[in-house]
């Protein structure tokens, strides 16, 4: 890989397999920036977690090299290659204390006892829990357990943190605040953090970038916008937020627009992302609040498709209405609630429409 | 809850009252729901451990059966070294007849061997005799009068006349007589027979002639109840009759009592309980002057407790040593293989004991299999082999083998519960291996080790059949001692000692146990 000196960690061409058969993670090549927050986002058993345990050196990759500020570390044991880390379960030592266990990395690395006692202290006052470093983690709620375990994820100062879905225990209202925290933590330390999650919400709000796993391979590695807004495959634009596809056949590619024959006869327009000829099969993706209905608001000429309601939602902020569109009964758009808005009824025929750019024309 | 409003107000008690009442409601559902468990307990365990903490100090057939001896001993000073006097002759002559007549004086004398030997054989010898004690004096009387060979003459003088149960006129004129008489009398009507038709034994008619002798004349003749007559005849005919006295008789029957030691012993052990028991079972015993060391040759009771003590701890050490790898694998394997692996393991359960330890004789004895691999390698020569069984090896070794899945099974199950990331955490936190395992992996297996030992020990402690197999005379336990008491001895007193002793030892263990580790840190799964 030619940025391999650009990048703190590095991933080049890492494959691995478990049982010999199957590839868990196949060709990965992966470039982190120092002080980047980049998230693996993918859906379960997409190997996330294993290319994470190749990181931190728990398990070994079968092929490809992984480096770490320039080095290769494949032959270097986990405990020496000093980064930090967060289970999903945040493996606490329950028969420490919390002060205990934030000291333990300290102690292994034969830190003296004051200096210890001083980062200790440090160290739980940035997740603002000074005062529970005599608790056991038993007794702890499941937030404060989290923040514990960032915080001895950190204690010991390393430049990489690694955390594996480390929200997936918390509810809701807390895993979004913890959200902030941790990207402010990582952020305002300047370390390189990367992060786990199968949930794309978190991966969008946390991230610099974003890369989506799926079957062993990176499917798209962007910043969380491009990856929302320009989704380069079916599976990234599925994926990630809520989604309209249309199956069809390009017809012509013409200025950078394509004309799509969907497979009941009607023809739309789409940016070609991953066609390039006439006659490929293509599935299109349109987000469903760039869906026009007020046909006056689009530019002449564009091609508008037939469309019957089926179902209307009241959101409060938004009206959410399904519609059959070339036999899709799934096809939703989302139009925000204003007063010249129009509430569309179930079982009226409407035509409906949208800018070439909304729509994009990916891989069948 | 109630609903007289003011009962849940501010003070808090009647409010306690009520939870107090659906807590006991609870309870005693949770007490039926146990009731049967606890009552086959109960019965099959509680009971016969409480009857063995009974039998270890229990003493009663002594006073029992001797009542009048033990009872004459009371004022026997026998720091003087001499026997004692005629006057305890003749109750304890009281005492044998009546016990050889119920056949109870051979179970007295096994008794009272365990603390004096030789007892049980002057009790025998004399059993056989006591019930010719005083036959000069029986045919004394009867030569004078031949009214005192018919059972009628006694039943008249000692009994009354309208209730034969009770005793008659003469029981205050002659209350040595009359204490026998009534005895004699109890025994035969227990047997079914008819007292009018039975003469009482012997030493019946020396009570008489003893009871004679200290009556008054005047009182005598004062006696106005049935055979008053017969009674001055037989007074005045006294100085003519012969002179013998129970002692004589005794010595006559046997020697021995003419041995201070063995009144001695029968005064030391009168009481209803005793401590001789548990004093036994530590290398002590009671003698006349105090608690005395038991002889050298005689103290193996201590010198076994620590041997049991100190083999369970090794048999319950290798068994740490043995058994925690095998559990770590065991719970780092995917399920599949660790249950297979499992059943290795649980593989001993399944073939008997005495095969598994009769299998350790065949491999460990001098021509055994695992000598004759060594001697056939060389590595040792045929003059030089090994002895590992008859001895504290053998017993060690088959123990630990028997004893070794009571340990892997309490560790497998806290080892499975403790999750890989534990390890994991702590080496990505900078801890090598050996740290990782120690400082994090290690303390949270403590519960399972804690509970494997408490398991081990206490089997180890009480085990019986493997030391007896393999132990020789050097590797058997206490309880290989116990068990002779039981079976072979029969002196169930002392073998109860040794097993309260036993028990006790465990439950102080077991106590010291918690205070070290806490008995909530065990876990068996
Ligand atoms: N230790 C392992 N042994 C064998 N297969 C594994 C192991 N860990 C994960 N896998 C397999 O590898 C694939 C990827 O797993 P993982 O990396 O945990 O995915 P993710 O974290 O994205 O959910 C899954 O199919 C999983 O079954
Ligand atoms: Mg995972």
């Amino acid at each position: 890989m030619t940025e391999a000196d650009a990048g703190f960690v590095v991933f080049d061409r890492v494959q691995k397999s478990y049982d010999g058969e199957t590839l868990v993670v196949k060709d990965l090549n992966l470039s982190i920036g120092k002080g980047e927050f980049l998230t693996m986002l993918g859906p379960s058993g997409s190997g996330k977690t294993t290319c994470l345990m190749m990181l931190a050196g728990f398990e070994s990759a079968t092929h490809g090299e992984i480096l770490l500020d320039g080095h290769p570390i494949n032959n270097i044991p986990p405990h020496k290659r000093g980064i930090g880390m967060v289970f999903q379960n945040y493996a606490l030592f329950p028969h420490m204390t919390v002060a205990e266990n934030l000291a333990f990395p300290l102690e292994v690395r034969k830190i003296g006892k004051s200096e210890r006692e001083a980062k200790v202290k440090r160290a739980l006052e940035m997740v603002q829990m000074g005062a529970f470093g005599g608790r056991r983690p038993a007794q702890l709620s499941g937030g404060q357990q989290q923040r514990i375990a960032l915080a001895r994820a950190l204690v010991f100062e390393p430049e990489l943190v690694l955390m594996d879905e480390p929200l997936g225990a918390l509810d809701k209202q807390l895993r979004e605040h913890m959200q902030f925290e941790i990207t402010r933590l990582a952020h305002s330390l300047g370390i390189t953090t990367v992060y786990v999650t199968h949930d794309q919400t978190e991966a969008l709000t946390m991230s610099d970038r974003v890369a989506v796993f799926d079957d062993g391979r990176i499917q798209q590695l962007a910043p969380p916008d491009l990856l929302y807004e320009a989704p380069e495959n079916s599976f990234v634009a599925q994926f990630i937020g809520e989604n309209n596809t249309l199956e069809g056949t390009v017809e012509n590619i013409t200025d950078g627009v394509a004309v799509v024959r969907l497979d009941d006869g009607e023809l739309i327009d789409a940016k070609p992302v991953n066609v390039s000829k006439p006659g490929e099969r293509t599935l299109v993706s349109i987000r469903p609040e760039r869906v026009e209905i007020d046909k006056s608001r689009l530019s002449p000429g564009v091609h508008t498709v037939h469309a019957e309601v089926l179902e209307f939602i009241y959101m409060g902020d938004i009206y959410r209405t399904r519609l059959r569109v070339a036999g899709n009964e799934d096809f939703v758009i989302k139009t925000r609630n204003a007063p010249d808005q129009r509430r569309l009824r179930p079982g009226e025929h409407i035509e409906i429409g949208w800018l070439p750019e909304d729509c994009r024309a990916l891989d069948a | 809850m109630s609903k007289d409003g003011p009962v849940l107000a501010a003070d808090g008690r009647p409010l306690k009252h009520s939870l107090r009442r659906a807590l006991r409601a609870e309870k005693m559902r949770a007490l039926a729901l146990i009731a049967p468990l606890l009552i086959f307990i109960l019965i099959t365990f509680i009971a016969p451990i409480g009857s063995m903490l009974f039998r270890s100090v229990e003493n009663e057939i002594v006073p029992d059966t001797l009542p009048r001896a033990t009872k004459a001993l009371q004022g026997w000073d026998q720091s003087a070294g001499i026997p004692p006097d005629e006057d305890i002759f003749a109750a304890m002559a009281y005492d044998l007849v009546i016990a050889a007549e119920r056949k109870l004086h051979t179970r007295l004398g096994t008794r009272l061997n365990y603390e004096y030997t030789g007892i049980s054989s002057i009790f025998r010898k004399t059993g056989r005799r006591v019930d010719d004690f005083g036959e000069a004096y029986q045919d004394a009387l009867t030569g004078l009068n031949p009214a005192w060979k018919s059972p009628g003459t006694w039943v008249s003088l000692m009994t009354a006349p309208d209730e034969r149960a009770r005793p008659g006129a003469a029981a205050e004129l002659l209350p040595e007589t009359s204490d026998l008489y009534q005895s004699f009398a109890r025994l035969v009507r227990d047997e079914g027979d008819d007292l009018s038709e039975e003469r009482p034994w012997a030493p019946v008619y020396a009570a008489l002639v003893r009871d004679l002798r200290q009556t008054d004349q005047a009182v005598l003749e004062s006696y106005s109840g049935p055979q008053a007559a017969l009674l001055s005849e037989a007074k005045a005919a006294l100085p003519d009759f012969p002179v013998t006295t129970f002692r004589e008789e005794f010595l006559t029957a046997d020697e021995g009592w003419a041995d201070p030691q063995v009144w001695a012993t029968i005064q030391a052990f009168s009481g209803d309980y005793t401590s001789g028991y548990f004093l036994n079972s530590v290398d002590l015993r009671k003698t006349p002057d105090g608690v005395a060391p038991q002889p050298e040759d005689e103290r193996i009771y201590i010198m076994l407790f620590k041997r049991t003590l100190i083999m369970s701890m090794i048999i319950m050490g290798s068994c740490v040593l043995l058994g925690y790898p095998i559990a770590y694998l065991l719970s780092n394997l995917p399920l599949r293989t660790s249950n297979l692996l499992l059943i290795l393991v649980l593989l001993p359960f399944w073939t008997s004991l005495l095969v598994r330890t009769s299998s350790w004789k065949v491999l460990l004895q001098q021509q055994g299999v695992i000598n004759d691999v060594l001697v056939w390698s060389g590595l040792i020569s045929d003059a030089g082999r090994l002895v590992m069984i008859n001895n504290q090896t053998g017993t060690i070794i088959a123990m630990t083998h028997i004893l070794l899945p009571f340990m892997i099974l309490p560790l497998y199950s806290v080892m499975k519960t403790i999750p890989p990331t534990y390890v994991r955490a702590a080496k990505s936190l900078g801890a090598t291996n050996w740290t990782a395992f120690w400082r994090v992996y290690f303390p949270q297996s403590v519960p399972g080790i804690g509970a494997g030992c408490i398991l081990v020990f206490i089997l180890a402690i009480g085990y019986y059949i493997t030391p007896e197999l393999v132990g020789g005379t050097k590797g058997v336990f206490i309880s290989n001692r116990i068990a002779y008491h039981i079976s072979s001895s029969l002196n169930w007193g002392l073998a109860a000692a040794l097993g309260s002793i036993l028990l006790a030892a465990v439950l102080i263990l077991y106590w010291v146990y918690d205070r070290l580790v806490g008995i909530d840190n065990v876990s068996l799964g």
